[in-house]
């Protein structure tokens, strides 16, 4: 079971501060960010893809994003 | 994978320029030097069109920021991204944006219009953006130690629409009691005779150009404090390539036009006190950056639902109210007599929230 980073509801810049937080301390493997609109997902891809981490499957249920971002 | 250009790198640079390149126009159409756009400004407007404040020479509905909050109600709603939130420290909210607004009315403009400035050639503005920039970064460091506002919840469709319906009912008013020549007052609303306030172009043309600029910044996430937020947090350049667009595009189009005209004395609608430019804009700054946008953004926020930005546009409102009223705002001819008072409370309260509100368990 991946490791849920549950950002939703938080303003800027908190969500791509909390899930950069995250992968600091995690070298490689999965987890899966949970944000709860557009622009959360485009900041948070756009910050963890500068990290070298990449995006897996994003899956929209209601209003929750689930973002699964991936490193080797 | 749903791809928004708009979000792309060259999406951001393009409507960075779009701004730039429509904002000197409204000028040329009629809007007040160097302030083609300035949310704060216009803001401060409309509380004297409404009465909040009776400094003659600022009172006129801008229907700009009318089309900024519906302009991005229209794109959250066709792109399917509105979504009624609110409930982030509300009243914290309102504080920030009222000490925001004097902050930015000590310097005379919003992050956007000290672009403008400086891209009519108004030397005055580079310590305003110095200071904005030293505000943002003390606003970065309180979020490096787990500052945070809490998290907003979901809630009903209503609470999103109602700052688009207030600005709905502003635009009723604004079309009900329109400007007379020569009169200050048509019905409820108040008018300039002179000054920045007696300066618009046309409504139907302020309104159709901001409604674009709401729809475009609501694509393309545009944030002026983000651009310097993101800069010093994460050394990331995304929006920063939008506000570089804006202004190099703005000061291209003012060479174009006429409008730009190099130097520090007789700027319009600014003054030359250096140091209360510089801590006027650090204050709007740490308060854009707690409240987690500019003025600008804060209002596309709201129009796609944001009820805590509403709040903060709010807060702005009733802040410029007071800074007239209570003589905080500046004037060409410089500071107001209490405007160094309301700089130091505003960066008090603002430091007071960063160190109070940390959580923990981030």
């Amino acid at each position: 079971m991946e490791k849920k980073i549950d950002v939703r509801g938080l303003s800027c810049p908190q969500p791509v501060l909390v899930v950069l937080q995250e992968i600091k301390t995690t070298d490689k493997g999965r987890l899966i960010v949970l944000v709860d609109n557009e622009t959360a997902k485009e900041n948070v891809i756009r910050a963890i893809e500068s990290q070298g981490w990449r995006v897996g499957e994003v899956k929209w249920e209601g209003l929750d994003c689930q973002i699964t971002i991936e490193k080797d | 994978m749903n791809k928004n250009y708009f979000s792309t790198r060259w999406g951001i640079i393009s409507v960075g320029a779009i701004i730039g390149i429509l904002a000197p126009i409204l000028q040329k159409l009629g809007n007040p030097a160097n302030m083609g756009i300035c949310v704060a400004c216009f803001e401060r407007d409309i509380a004297g069109a409404l009465g909040l404040h009776r400094a003659a020479p600022v009172q006129y509905l801008r229907p700009e920021i009318i089309g900024f909050v519906l302009g991005s109600l229209l794109a959250a709603y066709l792109f399917k991204e509105f979504r009624a939130r609110a409930g982030s420290a509300p009243i914290v909210r309102f504080l920030l944006g009222f000490f925001a607004m004097i902050g930015a009315l000590v310097f005379l403009g919003c992050p956007w219009r000290t672009l403008l400035r400086l891209a009519g050639g108004d030397g005055n503005a580079i310590l305003g953006l110095l200071g904005l920039i030293f505000g943002v970064g003390i606003g970065t460091l309180f979020f490096k130690h787990g500052y945070s506002l809490g998290r907003s919840q979901p809630t009903y469709p209503v609470v999103g629409w109602i700052l688009p319906l207030i600005m709905i009912g502003f635009l009723a008013l604004r079309i009900i009691f329109p400007p007379v020549e020569g009169q200050e007052i048509n019905g409820v609303l108040f008018y300039s005779l002179k000054g920045p306030g007696s300066m618009y172009a046309p409504l139907a043309l302020s309104l159709f150009i901001s409604v674009i600029i709401g729809f475009l910044a609501q694509r393309s996430r545009f944030c002026t404090m983000g651009a310097f937020r993101d800069l010093l947090l994460f050394r990331q350049t995304h929006l920063l390539s939008g506000v570089v667009a804006l202004f190099v595009a703005a000061f291209i189009v003012n060479v174009v036009l006429g409008q730009f005209h190099p130097g520090f004395q007789n700027q319009p609608i600014a003054h030359t006190i250096g140091l209360w430019n510089f801590a006027g804009m650090a204050l709007a700054g740490l308060a854009f950056a707690l409240a987690g946008g500019c003025p600008g953004r804060q209002l596309f926020l709201a129009g796609e639902g944001d009820g805590d930005a509403a709040i903060f546009v709010l807060g702005m409102i009733i802040g410029a109210a007071f800074s007239h009223n209570f003589g905080l705002a500046s004037s060409p001819q410089g500071i107001g007599p209490h405007g160094v008072a309301g700089v130091i409370i505003g960066l008090v309260v603002c430091f007071f929230i960063g160190f109070t509100m940390r959580s923990k368990t981030r």
